[in-house]
């Protein structure tokens, strides 16, 4: 009877006689069910089906209810807009029409649901595809407007830092949402090992071989750099590469920002580096750092109130003066020359040998240049007669968009060629259960066990001969 | 002399179509129905005679609570600032083709800021008395030339609840006149045919304060804050929105490219910004300030309201701008927007990003040309002449005066 009454006041209030519902009189005053056998039996399959939907977890009850006694349903509930024949459905009532015969209805209407509301991952990646073409569309309309290819000229070598540096510059100029182009020029003739970083970058590249090997003093370097850096001008006059030239060195880290910004260039543009002046000794650097407290790590354009390039601002070597290391793998901190090549970037136009219409009359003519007849001494800045028309590049220097640093192994520092082993490591940490019972190399473990197992033993008969003594 | 005339014309013509050319490559020019007709300038086409209402009807309702001039129902007091500075005002009423009452209906609100409609009906009704007596103009056409601004839920059936509205219909004094209203919707009662339907208000300052830079990309992929259930009002759901809004919750709140929530973030103007598609699905009433916003920020509106007749349907082309969505196709939402082809998405990215496009959807202080101001103007121009039936004979009536329910006859 309980139950009975609870159904039928149930029934109630989903119906909503509450203010809101409006023509009650339209529904069948014989919906209030009396008991007859049917409606028991009803009410039985009602609290069978709840309890499956308790176990289960969804309110079949209704749907069930509905497919297997659509008929008698169509008696207890009146329906008027068609019925929904999706799940979690509520008896839609019927509402004033309005007097223009309206298409759309008034009142409480089902909340529809698809019967598997998650996401189809089809249309995910679709949506992802639109996102990423609307992106692209921004980007041309209110980023770049034409952008130029960026060809990076990268002076390396094989060595065991070599790996590192020139796997963050390739990944660096994977990133970059123009066209690349990658000049490596490799100093001691082309290797495969660096052929296999050039090949996995998936970019143009052009893999040169100079001839020169690297030499040891950092002040060698710098000058063999810079020629590679200048062979590496040569490939792009000779092939005419159209776009922005960048001095991409392998152990420097570039922002992707740096890319956007060389975009503004229109001849020859200097922005700002982030000189870090490392070196391996951390007692030397805080005292160092003490006494520097003033000078900024940076090498860049400086400007005046009213954005005109009026100098340069260098990286005090002061400080490190008496610290510097002369040795690649000299312990203390390596210093930057007076004007890093990879603070200034230059339009590919300029190298070309046929004469561009409007080639600035401020850049010295490169031919003789590139023809090898010139040494550059102080950096790229010996290109242009006259350096305060050069163009600054991120808000005149104050944007530091790429990072100088300087980081090599020993000298007689080994590596396995393309960091790959040949034959399985050595063990030198024995784990808990030694010896491995189907080891090769049965040798250095043998002789590590005996010599923890001598000291032990060593020891215990040290306590047994004390004790003796004791006893005795 | 005729050849240099034409040769002249021609070379003008080029120039203005070339530099009209490089101008548009961007954003495209709103071709609507009715042509170009957003930059229309209605000065010189009519004019608008303001009647001196007692200030118990407008700034007296003001004083006595400020709010009214920043909700979305403010539209009504911008439009009386305006119209008594414009250009297309005329103090002489004899050559006005529309004459315009100050009355701020919705101006009476809740604590909570919440527009009680129940004394407008006495309010409209008293100041059509003292119009018709005071002014022969309003005896002339019965307020057929006449235009009220009327932007409550449900325009001039002043009331919040779709059925009562419905029962009331459009005060009887108004059936003639035009209503500049916000609520619009086809085949339902308080929508007349003539009205001109605009956008609520929404604060253009506060909206330009928001902006951020157009390269920021769009990673948002739908975007939607507000209710989906009403348990105020609305309980057991079902009844809000017609359902749409609770479907769309339960269909996609699992679904990562939907960022939908009941949250208030600060960021809400930004995040806009940064969506392609903003949900603008009906609530106690089909229109609402989401579609302003989404249109000022560049975000392609999804209307989700059947039947809605959206602002200024005839210079605007809202099927080229937005995306309609049928209620009973919400379950399907995902599948209709990643199935819209790439070109048409773009072009109606193109389309909002038409400053005229926005600027005819904002109420700027003080009035900027093109805005949604001179819209409505254009809207009443647009309607001129007159038709000769709409004046009446002496003595001919056809306003009952004595329609309505009891409650409304009483004096206000």
């Amino acid at each position: 009877m309980k139950l009975l009454s609870a159904f039928r006041s149930s029934y109630l209030n989903r119906r909503g006689t509450t203010f809101r519902s409006l023509d009650p009189s339209s529904f069948d005053g014989g919906f209030i069910p009396k008991p007859s056998p049917s409606s028991i039996f009803w009410l039985a399959i009602h609290c069978l089906c709840c309890l499956i939907s308790l176990i289960l977890g969804f309110r079949f009850s209704h749907l069930v209810l509905f497919f297997l006694f659509s008929t008698s349903v169509t008696n207890l509930y009146t329906t008027t807009a068609g019925v929904s024949q999706l799940l979690k459905l509520k008896p839609l009532e019927k509402a004033n029409v309005t007097a223009k015969s309206s298409r759309v209805v008034v009142g409480r209407h089902g909340i529809r649901i698809r019967p598997w509301p998650h996401p189809n991952p089809i249309e995910v990646m679709r949506a992802h595809q639109l996102l990423e073409r609307v992106q692209k569309e921004q980007k041309s309309l209110y980023g770049v407007r034409s952008p130029r290819a960026v060809i990076a000229v990268t002076p390396t070598y094989v060595r065991t830092f070599q790996a590192l540096h020139l796997t963050g510059v390739m990944h660096s100029l994977m990133l970059v949402p123009y066209d690349v182009v990658w000049i490596v020029v490799e100093a001691g003739g082309k290797t495969n090992e660096t052929a296999s970083f050039v090949g996995k970058s998936r970019l143009k590249t052009v893999h040169v071989g100079f001839d020169q090997k690297m030499p040891n003093t950092w002040e060698d370097r710098r000058r063999v750099e810079s020629k590679m850096r200048i062979q590496g001008l040569r490939i792009v006059r000779e092939e005419k590469l159209d776009g922005i030239v960048v001095f991409a060195d392998d152990s420097n880290m570039h922002s992707m920002e740096l890319f956007d910004e060389i975009q503004n260039v229109r001849w020859f543009g200097a922005l700002s580096v982030g000189i870090l002046a490392h070196s391996g000794n951390a007692d030397e650097l805080s005292s160092v750092l003490k006494m520097n407290q003033e000078g900024k790590p940076i090498q860049g354009p400086s400007c005046d109130s009213s954005g005109k390039l009026v100098g340069w601002h260098v990286f005090n070597t002061q400080p490190y003066a008496t610290k510097t290391a002369v040795y690649v793998d000299d312990k203390a901190a390596v210093m930057p020359s007076k004007m890093e090549w990879s603070g200034f970037v230059l339009n590919s136009r300029l190298l070309w040998k046929e004469p561009v219409d409007d080639r600035p009359t401020w850049v010295k003519d490169v031919d003789n240049l590139l023809d090898g007849n010139e040494e550059i001494e102080d950096g790229p800045l010996s290109m242009v007669k006259d350096p305060s028309m050069v163009e600054t590049l991120g808000s005149c220097g104050r944007n530091v968009l790429l990072w100088w640093l300087r980081v090599e192994a020993r000298a007689d520092s080994k590596f396995p060629p393309g960091w790959i082993i040949k034959s399985p490591l050595e063990i030198t940490v024995p784990s808990k259960r030694t010896p491995w019972p189907d080891s090769s190399s049965k040798l250095p473990v043998v002789t590590k066990e005996a010599k923890y197992n001598q000291p032990a033993t060593e020891k215990r008969s040290g306590k047994a001969k004390r004790i003796k003594e004791q006893e005795q | 002399m005729s050849n240099r005339l034409s040769l002249s014309a021609i070379l003008l013509f080029l120039f203005f179509s070339a530099s009209s050319a490089q101008h548009n490559v961007r954003t495209e020019r709103i071709s609507g129905s009715a042509g170009d007709v957003l930059e229309d300038n209605p000065v010189g086409k009519l004019k608008v005679y303001v009647y001196e209402l007692p200030s118990k009807y407008n700034k007296k309702l003001l004083q006595k609570d400020p709010r009214c001039l920043t909700h979305m129902f403010a539209a009504e007091i911008f439009m009386h600032r305006f119209l008594l500075s414009s250009p297309v005002r005329t103090l002489n009423p004899d050559e006005a083709d529309w004459f315009y009452a100050p009355i701020y209906p919705t101006c009476d609100l809740t604590p909570t800021g919440l527009p009680l409609p129940f004394k407008s009906p006495r309010m409209m009704r008293s100041a059509i008395q003292l119009i018709s007596s005071n002014w022969p103009y309003w005896n002339k056409t019965e307020g057929a030339d006449h235009f009220f601004v009327v932007p409550h839920d449900f325009g001039a059936c002043f009331h919040y609840q779709e059925e009562k509205a419905i029962e009331r219909g459009i005060l009887p004094l108004l059936q003639r006149a035009t209503l500049v209203q916000t609520f619009g919707q086809r085949n339902h009662v308080c929508l007349d045919q003539g009205s001109i339907t605009i956008p609520p208000f929404a604060p253009p300052q506060k909206m330009h304060a928001h902006l951020i830079p157009p390269d920021v990309p769009r990673s948002i992929f739908v975007y939607f804050r507000g209710l989906f259930y009403d348990v105020n009002n609305d309980p057991e759901g079902g009844y809000y929105a017609r359902g749409a809004r609770a479907a769309v919750w339960e269909n996609f709140k699992n679904n990562p490219l939907f960022d939908i929530s009941t949250d208030h973030p600060t960021t809400y103007y930004e995040d806009m910004q940064r969506s392609i598609f903003c949900l603008c699905p009906l609530g106690w009433a089909p229109w609402s300030p989401r579609l302003v916003e989404a249109v000022v920020f560049g975000c392609i509106p999804v209307i989700i309201a059947d039947d809605i007749v959206l602002p200024f349907a005839d210079a605007i082309p809202w099927e080229e701008i937005g995306v309609f969505v049928a209620e009973k196709d919400v379950p399907e939402l995902d599948t209709i927007l990643t199935s819209i082809p790439t070109e048409v998405i773009l072009r109606k990215q193109r389309l909002l990003a038409n400053p005229s496009m926005k600027q005819a959807m904002l109420f700027p202080q003080p009035a900027q040309p093109g805005d949604a101001f001179h819209q409505i103007l254009n809207g009443l121009a647009r309607k001129l002449p007159h038709d000769a039936s709409v004046y009446l004979k002496a003595g001919e009536k056809v306003l009952n005066w004595t329609a309505g329910p009891v409650g409304d006859l009483k004096p206000w």
